[in-house]
């Protein structure tokens, strides 16, 4: 597992019913490409986060797919529809079978 | 052939015109909050600039936007790391950094006067320096790495609160040595290129060398995370890169060259806003 | 052999090809949209692409896209070793078909994002992103 793997998720605290929302999400990540090599030549393996997803009480907002070509600490700006209040899951799938989770509530008022 | 080499040399010229793509009059203000002086009047003792810039004005309007909005700024990731280790208990006394300064926001300043004089100890510290003083004399545990992955965490977050805080180096007094041995290694020049400090960052900001845009090679910003290699990245760090550039044997880091030279370079920024962690190319 | 003018004229040009055309990266790319497409031909309204016309390090490229109404967005970046970069897949919650990330570029390339709609053809945009070689290595 890649260390120090912190998941972060920019959210408004609340919104209006049927608002569309910016979320950004950041996660320390050093997305190892698989092309580098090390010191003695080596190839370094590859070692990614390869999916990421964000739902929203349970539906999809976003689902996607990551290649090496994303950069170290993956950083993702979407938006989302708010209909009600709820929760924000969001799920980060690394390479090694680790999984990190975030969640955000947004109150609707 | 002739005049294909015309147009090579053309081509090259134009590249390097498109480079210089930076937004040189933009403000920058991070989270809508905190107000960086990023040009102010030089200090009097910087004899041959009459305006200072953070390295901030050189980068490409990209580059700039990475630094405004903390979140996404991917040196604040490390920040997050040493306020963790703030609040860690390390070393023979039971002490965390908390234990004796409270929270990091307690530090709101320290950075913007550093490096500066410890009385205890008679010598001119960095503030990485200071922190392993506190951790050897304080707490009982074992320094840090100069330039090491912890260090520059602790150094971006007391940076980090220290943000919008001008630049104050005192280089008088018991400063006043090795500062005047900085000011020397910032004009002499080093290694087969035979660049001094000066001939790139004072003689030539603004200007490309290839395609990257020179800055004043200002500090008040470090640590920095830089594009380049997606980590925080510190002063001395810099400086031994910059003087191998040179093709020169560079001194260590942690060297009292190097401290002199921080210490020189530090109070050229005087007035420039601590800007840490900033986001460089 | 005898080395008339037109084969040694044919010979430069062959290797000068050769040196400048990276052939298998773009073969690679091609593979890569025909694999998304099924082959289908590809339009170019309704997608926009917003990436920097210079990018200061190949390492962090901040790029923007955006396809009103799209089920799924691929972005390539045509000429690195492999050119695939993301997929976003766009759920009933999202509020528009739009994403912003940064990404690796190993030189001066076309980025392309191919968006595919839920009547099941495809639009398509391009930029070049030029990637500067530093002075200073630090």
């Amino acid at each position: 597992m890649a260390d120090n793997v912190t998941p972060r998720v920019r959210v408004p605290r609340d919104a209006t019913a049927g608002e569309e929302i910016t979320i950004k999400t950041l996660i320390s990540h050093p997305m190892e490409s698989g092309q580098r090599k090390d010191g003695d030549g080596n190839v370094i393996p590859r070692s990614i986060i390869n999916r990421f997803t964000c739902t929203f009480n349970g539906e999809t907002v976003i689902d996607v797919t990551l290649e090496p070509a994303i950069s170290t600490n993956p950083y993702f700006e979407f938006q989302a529809i708010v209909p009600e209040s709820g929760t924000f899951e969001f799920t980060w799938y690394d390479d090694d079978g680790a999984v990190y989770t975030d969640s955000k509530d947004i109150t609707v008022g | 052939m002739k005049s294909l080499f015309k147009g090579g040399i053309a081509a090259v010229a134009i590249l390097s015109a498109f480079a210089a793509n930076a937004d040189e009059e933009a403000d920058l203000v991070i989270n809508e909050e905190i107000e960086i002086t990023v040009r102010t009047d030089a200090p009097a003792h910087v004899e041959n600039l009459s305006t200072i810039y953070s390295g901030w004005v050189f980068r490409s309007t990209e580059t700039q936007a990475l630094q405004m909005d903390d979140f996404e700024n991917p040196g604040m990731i490390f920040v997050d790391d040493a306020i963790a280790a703030w609040n860690t208990v390390e070393g023979t006394e039971g002490q965390s950094c908390a234990a004796c300064h409270g929270a990091p926001e307690e530090m709101a300043g320290v950075r913007a006067v550093y490096p500066k004089w410890n009385d205890e100890a008679e010598e001119v510290r960095t503030i990485a320096m200071q922190v392993n003083g506190c951790r050897t004399e304080q707490m009982g545990a074992d320094e840090w790495k100069y330039d090491g992955n912890e260090m520059l965490n602790m150094e971006a977050l007391l940076a980090s609160v220290s943000r919008g805080i001008p630049v104050n180096v005192a280089i008088d007094g018991p400063v006043q040595a090795m500062w005047e041995k900085g000011r020397e290694l910032y004009y002499t020049r080093f290694g087969q290129l035979d660049l001094s400090c000066a001939n790139c960052h004072e003689d030539n900001y603004g200007n490309n060398i290839r395609a990257d845009h020179l800055s004043q090679g200002q500090i008040n910003a470090f640590p920095t995370y830089r594009l380049k290699n997606a980590k925080l990245n510190g002063v001395q760090g810099r400086f031994r890169g910059c003087i191998r550039d040179t093709r020169a044997e560079t001194f260590a880091v942690g060297s009292e060259e190097f401290i002199a030279l921080e210490l020189y370079v530090a109070s050229r920024g005087n007035g420039l806003s601590v800007e840490g962690p900033s986001v460089r190319n | 052999m005898k080395l008339t003018r037109r084969h040694t004229l044919m010979m430069a040009f062959g290797s000068a090809l050769a040196a400048v055309m990276p052939f298998r990266a773009f073969a690679a790319v091609e593979d890569n949209i025909a694999a998304f497409t099924g082959g289908a031909a590809v339009g170019s309204e309704g997608i926009t692409l917003i990436a920097p016309e210079i990018a200061e390090n190949g390492n962090t490229v901040p790029i923007e896209v955006n396809a009103p109404g799209a089920e799924a967005i691929i972005v390539f970046a045509a000429g690195n070793p492999t050119p695939s970069v993301a997929t976003f897949n766009f759920g009933p919650m999202a509020a528009s078909q739009s994403a912003a990330t940064r990404i690796r570029l190993a030189g001066t390339q076309d980025v392309v994002a191919i968006a595919r709609m839920p009547d099941g053809s495809f639009v398509q945009a391009s930029q070049e992103v030029k990637v500067t070689i530093g002075g200073c290595g630090g």
